[in-house]
């Protein structure tokens, strides 16, 4: 859109990845004279704020300055040799796949750190909290915006020990259990993962992806490339998480503190995906399509499997957790994305990358507001919520109630919501699967997935109607409504929300070249 | 004189190339000399041997600069130039490196521990042994013949038993010692048992000789050959502490001073594992069929004994943090044999070697790192439980997070990046090799030991209980924490510095 010097885009994104490294690092030394502000834990707050705040404006610049026509090259790429002897580069670059991601991340990050300044989580020192919070958007960012092997394994564990923390030190009840979980089923998949990417890494002679991916599995023979995406797929769909390897997921979710949570849902689970679409589709072709048929049906299972526990959660005495039911239905969200994903069509992938923006800025949302909730009212049980008739949020807190209502929505698909797109695309990529892979039971898949957009919308409704809806007492305390910096931290979430249910094209756009690309093999 | 005993003397006596074989013999020389001073040092006086023994080992180390072109060899036969008893060659002067400068901490953390021991282990003594043990270490990886290989081996681990010994009065201290004199002495008599059948079916003790001769050997001396080669690897797999010849090392960690048993755990197993490749790579490659997937199943016994045991330790337990880290190294010591298995099957053997090579000095300075950490919170706490641990970032910040630091490097996660990428090497030494199962065994390791790692690391950033004590942290202390921050750190920025040595010629 502007004309940016490549040597500035590349300072950029190095610095979007480095920053908040760098500001972590700071934020663990006393503060300078002159930005000690009110209190020790209000400056190093204010200086999370300000990191996350430069390193959102950069990759918002980066946006800007990103050439929208040639969305299918990498752009702002740094590539330096790092440590010769594995053959591993620092090779950062950003492609139309890759550069919404980032920037969500960013915006997510700063939000999270705006969000923090006001309403800090109960727990340790602040300190430790921001630069973990900083280390952990460095981790994200950097597996976005890396092109090798290595370093990709790097950033991706780069993420574990920042999240192990802020779920065991500030989060709520059995969070030491939900960490060690956490973290122990990612470690486990990333280093099976990890001996994929050196199998394929030996094999094909480089760790460069965009080597990989141009050479598309040519070098690689078919058992190599079975095994590596074996391998390599099941550490990212831990990660993702796809059905039966989500365990972890929900205990972490509803253990986390609020920004956690947001951040867990919103970027965390992305690495998994973007993974598939980065190395497994474009490096072992030949491998994915072997496995493609299987990964879709465990994709739809986790459409159906996810729904049906946050029925069950959402039904009246099952002392369900609102966060636990938002977990489960990332769970389900993301089975659309593996869906999109296996079709291995420009249209199912797009529709995978579509809805994985779409679940990071909705489902963020969502663990925001019912973190709010549970500030006010000190639980986020449905069912003492609740009680008998419903919490009546739409007449104790009427913006927070719309709020919920609108994001609740959003997530169950309405079209004109972002929602909406990346769910339709995947189910009609599945209409019609690359070739080589069997109409008959993707059709099926697409049948059991539309069903599951029908539950989904099932328990979402339950969900408004317990806990918005509801007859009001007329002694019932009043709950403050939202507050100013919880205008502040969600507005540009509810706006992209709506831009990108309005506007689809603005994304699809950047990562349909790209997408078009590597599937028709390597260059065009 | 006449000529020709004259030419009869030059041919039996070997041309001594000084300065090759300076380092391991400086650090010899110096721990007699601070035998000697030890006798005529006024009592108030003693840390000056202390103080002698850490120049002679700084000065030792440095003493590898001139060679570091890796060119020298000396003690060669006169008739055959190519067999030499005594080679300064890469991989000798890497793994001396490691071994002197290992010493060098260990003694800084001894400086420390004598002081405080306040007369309960003798001085002289202490440091004489130290510094003999570590110029057999430092000879043993530049030893080209069998039976130098024995003798440095010897020179290495004698003194080690004295020295898990030395504590006066303290019973643990002597069985401790008794349970690692004996274990280690059948070890060793078993693997001279081996060398002698290797000599007698080959002829030579020369390791290249060896190699070449081995493949010819009459059938009937067969059997023979191959119960030699076994034999002899079963001395070395001892040091090296694999399974199942580890169960001394956590009542010998636990009963030596703290120092030693850091010491132990580095220097003890490069000594063993540099013993083994020397063995199998130089000597016996032809025998890859018999000892590669015998160090595959130990690689993957030990690293999954020496796991298992590091979770089951109570953090309650009197010592548990010293147990802790003594299982751990078993454990560690069972990825450095990893690499060393994949040599047998893979085309480029000293690849693969490289990458233990690398490991072992990724493992050197981060283990090194935890026990002067250990060292300094043992000041306080002397039962050393891993509980103990509980809150020190609250007391002392620093050495908190570089136990951290350590502790992450030694699972592999980032931001220990140098542990990462030092793991990384060892899988893909096992992936090139095609040995996918050991490969998987130790992914598996590698969650079971980041369990315990983590759990340890997350204890120290816990609320302490009661108020935070501070205490001064001594100098030597102070130095050793700070040495091998700074290289883990800047390892982490530049893993190249050690990782080089996974492509470029060892031998």
């Amino acid at each position: 859109m502007i004309d940016i010097n490549e040597s500035v885009m590349q300072f950029l994104l190095a610095f979007v990845v480095v920053g908040p490294l760098l500001g972590a690092v700071a934020a663990l030394l006393p503060a300078p004279p002159g930005l000690k502000g009110k209190s020790p834990e209000q400056a190093v707050l204010r200086h999370g704020v300000t990191v996350t705040g430069a390193v959102l404006i950069a990759a918002i610049v980066l946006a800007l300055g990103f050439d929208h026509d040639q969305p299918s090259r990498m752009q702002a790429s740094t590539d330096i040799s790092w440590i010769p002897a594995l053959d591993v580069r620092i090779h950062l670059g950003i492609d139309g796949i890759s550069l919404p991601l980032l920037v969500l991340t960013a915006l997510l990050t700063f939000l999270c750190a705006l969000y923090s300044y006001f309403k800090l989580p109960e727990g340790p020192a602040p300190k430790a909290f921001v630069a973990l919070l900083l280390v952990l958007e460095s981790g994200t960012l950097a597996t976005f915006a890396v092109l090798d092997l290595l370093l990709f394994f790097l950033a991706f564990e780069m993420v574990l020990i920042p999240m192990y923390f802020l779920i065991a030190r500030w989060g709520g009840e059995g969070r030491s259990r939900a960490a060690w979980r956490f973290i122990l089923y990612t470690l486990l998949g990333s280093v099976v993962m990890l001996l994929g990417l050196l199998l394929i890494g030996l094999k094909a002679g480089t760790f460069d992806m965009m080597a990989l991916a141009t050479d598309n599995g040519r070098s690689l023979t078919t058992s190599v490339q079975v095994i590596a995406v074996l391998a390599i797929g099941i550490g990212l769909a831990v990660k993702t998480p796809m059905w039966p390897l989500h365990s972890w997921l929900p205990d972490a979710h509803t253990a986390a503190p609020t920004v956690g949570s947001v951040l867990l849902a919103g970027v965390l689970l992305k690495m998994g995906t973007y993974g598939f679409v980065r190395i497994l589709l474009p490096i072992a072709p030949d491998g994915f399509r072997t496995f493609a048929p299987y990964l879709a049906a465990l994709a739809v299972v986790g459409i159906i499997y996810g729904s049906l526990a946050c029925l069950a959660l959402a039904k009246q005495g099952a002392k369900g957790d609102l966060k636990r039911l938002i977990a489960y239905s990332s769970v389900g969200h993301m089975g659309f994305v593996l869906l999109g994903i296996a079709t291995m069509t420009p249209t199912g992938v797009n529709g995978a990358l579509f809805a994985n923006i779409a679940h990071g800025l909705i489902t963020g949302l969502l663990f925001f507001l019912v973190g709010a909730l549970k500030d006010r009212t000190g639980t986020t049980d449905l069912d003492t919520l609740a009680e008998e008739t419903g919490a009546a949020l739409y007449g104790k807190a009427p913006r927070l109630g719309g709020l919920l209502a609108f994001a609740a929505v959003a997530s169950l698909g309405l079209p004109g919501l972002a929602g909406f797109w990346g769910e339709m695309l995947a189910l009609f990529g599945a209409f019609q699967p690359a070739a080589g892979l069997s109409r008959p039971a993707f059709l099926t898949f697409m049948a059991i997935g539309a069903f599951g957009t029908l539950l989904t919308a099932a328990y979402l409704l339950v969900v408004v109607r317990r806990v918005c809806m509801g007859a009001l007492p007329q002694d019932a305390p009043r709950l403050t409504d939202v507050r100013g910096y919880e205008f502040a931290a969600w507005t540009p979430l509810v706006v992209l929300t709506v831009v990108a249910g309005l506007w689809p094209k603005a994304l699809l756009g950047l990562s349909n070249p790209a997408v078009q690309q590597f599937l028709a093999g390597g260059t065009r | 004189m006449s000529s020709p005993a004259q030419s009869l003397a030059a041919s039996l006596v070997q041309s001594v190339d000084w300065l090759a074989i300076a380092p391991p013999t400086l650090a010899a020389v110096v721990g007699l000399v601070v035998l000697v001073a030890d006798l005529f040092v006024a009592e108030h006086r003693k840390t000056l041997l202390g103080w002698t023994s850490v120049a002679g080992l700084a000065a030792a180390t440095l003493l590898l600069l001139p060679l570091r072109d890796g060119d020298r060899s000396t003690f060669c036969l006169t008739g055959d130039a190519t067999a030499c008893s005594y080679t300064a060659d890469r991989f000798t002067l890497v793994i001396q490196f490691l071994v002197l400068g290992g010493a060098l901490l260990a003694a800084l953390l001894s400086v420390t521990a004598l002081k405080d021991a306040r007369k309960e282990l003798p001085e002289g003594e202490y440091w004489f042994l130290l510094l003999s043990s570590a110029a057999g270490a430092a000879l043993l990886p530049a030893s080209r013949d069998l039976a130098t290989l024995i003798v440095a081996l010897e020179v290495a681990s004698l003194p080690a038993f004295a020295l898990v010994g030395l504590r006066h009065g303290d019973r643990k201290s002597s069985e401790a010692a008794l349970k690692f004199f004996l274990s280690s002495v059948t070890a060793t008599a078993v693997s001279l048992m081996g060398i002698s059948f290797v000599y007698a079916s080959t002829g030579t003790l020369y390791l290249t000789q060896v190699a070449d001769r081995i493949q010819n050997v009459d059938g009937q001396l067969h059997t023979l050959a191959q119960t030699g080669v076994v034999l002899t690897l079963v001395g070395f797999a001892f040091k090296t502490a694999a399974v199942p010849f580890h169960f001394w090392v956590p009542d010998t960690y636990v009963g030596a001073p703290l120092p030693i048993a850091a010491y132990l755990s580095v220097i003890g197993k490069t000594v063993g594992f540099s013993g083994l490749i020397l063995v199998t790579v130089v000597a016996l490659p032809s025998y890859a069929d018999v000892w590669g997937p015998a160090l595959a199943a130990l690689a993957a016994l030990t690293m999954t004994v020496g796991n298992v045991g590091a979770l089951r330790q109570q953090a309650t337990r009197a010592y548990s943090a010293v147990r802790l880290l003594a299982w751990s190294s078993v454990g560690q010591a069972g990825y450095l044999l990893v690499p060393i298995a994949a040599a047998a099957y893979s085309g480029d053997a000293e690849k693969s070697i490289g990458s233990t090579v690398a490991y072992a000095l990724m493992y050197g300075a981060v283990n090194l790192g935890a026990f002067a950490v250990a060292a300094l919170v043992g000041r306080t706490r002397s039962l050393n439980r891993v509980s103990d641990y509980r809150g020190l970032y609250a007391s002392s910040p620093v050495s908190a997070l570089l136990l951290a630091f350590f502790l992450l490097c030694l699972a592999g996660l980032p931001p220990g990046i140098i542990g990462l990428f030092a793991k990384v090497t060892v899988f893909s030494a096992a992936v090139d090799a095609g040995l996918g199962w050991l490969a998987v065994i130790m992914a598996v390791n590698v969650v079971i030991a980041l369990f315990y790692y983590l759990q340890w690391t997350a204890l120290l950033f816990r609320a302490p209980e009661g108020e935070p004590e501070k205490h001064r942290v001594p100098a030597p202390l102070t130095a050793a924490i700070a040495l091998t921050g700074v290289l883990g750190i800047a390892l982490s920025g530049a893993p190249q510095l050690v990782l080089r040595f996974t492509d470029t010629a060892l031998f």
